[in-house]
């Protein structure tokens, strides 16, 4: 007779964690968070538009560094990631289910790549 | 989360879809023409339908970013109840409250 395993039937072992959609599902979140911290610091760069034109100017200036360029690419990697992951989970939880998730999920991270490099091939 | 915060994060996440579609071609336009204050407000200011646009979208993203904070803070940091809601609550209304602040910088 077989022993009883000692880990048991509900333990998880932590394969799942290399499963491509449980890997999409921590994109979905962590880029979401990302964007949460993001949005506060991008309304408060915009508000600065009521004290006039200069300080808006000044900020876009500042904008033109190297470095923020590839902080603009890694936002628009984000916000696209995250809106190609929502409308996926969108389609799952009110369509007919689809077969082919995981490459879903995975074009979707190509997709969101392509138009960050877009983005900053037009920036540069 | 409840019933009532699923279907407005869902609601919320249908409505952005298309404004952030909308703003990628926004971010690539003016990033492509290196505009400067004087442009980007000389299209924003007085206009009704960017005013619309961009108010309803920090609307939504509020709502959906606030729903989304309490969810995580719930799973990964055990928050529960009113501190939950305190969060999110706290969370949404000041992020609708700058953004809408900078809506109004930008258009009035």
């Amino acid at each position: 007779m077989d022993r009883p395993s000692q880990r048991g039937p509900r333990q998880h072992t932590g394969g799942h964690r290399r499963d491509p959609l449980w890997i999409a599902a921590l994109v979905h979140r962590l880029s979401g968070l990302a964007l949460a911290c993001f949005l506060p610091l991008h309304f408060l760069a915009l508000g600065l538009a009521i004290d006039g034109e200069a300080r808006l100017d000044g900020l876009l200036k500042w904008t033109a560094n190297p470095v923020v360029k590839l902080a603009e690419t890694l936002l628009v990697l984000l916000l696209a990631v995250h809106m190609l992951g929502g409308i996926r989970l969108l389609v799952i939880e009110n369509a007919p289910w689809r077969e082919g998730q995981k490459r879903l999920a995975t074009g979707a991270l190509v997709v969101a790549a392509a138009v960050a490099l877009a983005f900053l091939a037009r920036a540069v | 989360m409840n019933v009532r915060l699923y279907i407005l994060q869902r609601a919320t996440a249908a409505i952005m879809a298309p404004l952030v579609l909308g703003h990628l071609v926004v971010i690539f336009y003016a990033t492509s023409r290196g505009l400067s204050a004087a442009d980007i407000l000389g299209r924003t200011r007085g206009s009704v339908g960017w005013g619309l646009f961009y108010g309803l979208f920090v609307l939504a993203a509020a709502t959906h970013g606030a729903i989304g904070v309490r969810v995580v803070a719930a799973e990964w940091l055990g928050l529960r109840g009113q501190q939950a809601s305190l969060l999110m609550w706290g969370f949404g209304l000041v992020l609708a409250g700058l953004g809408l602040r900078a809506v109004a910088a930008v258009v009035l």
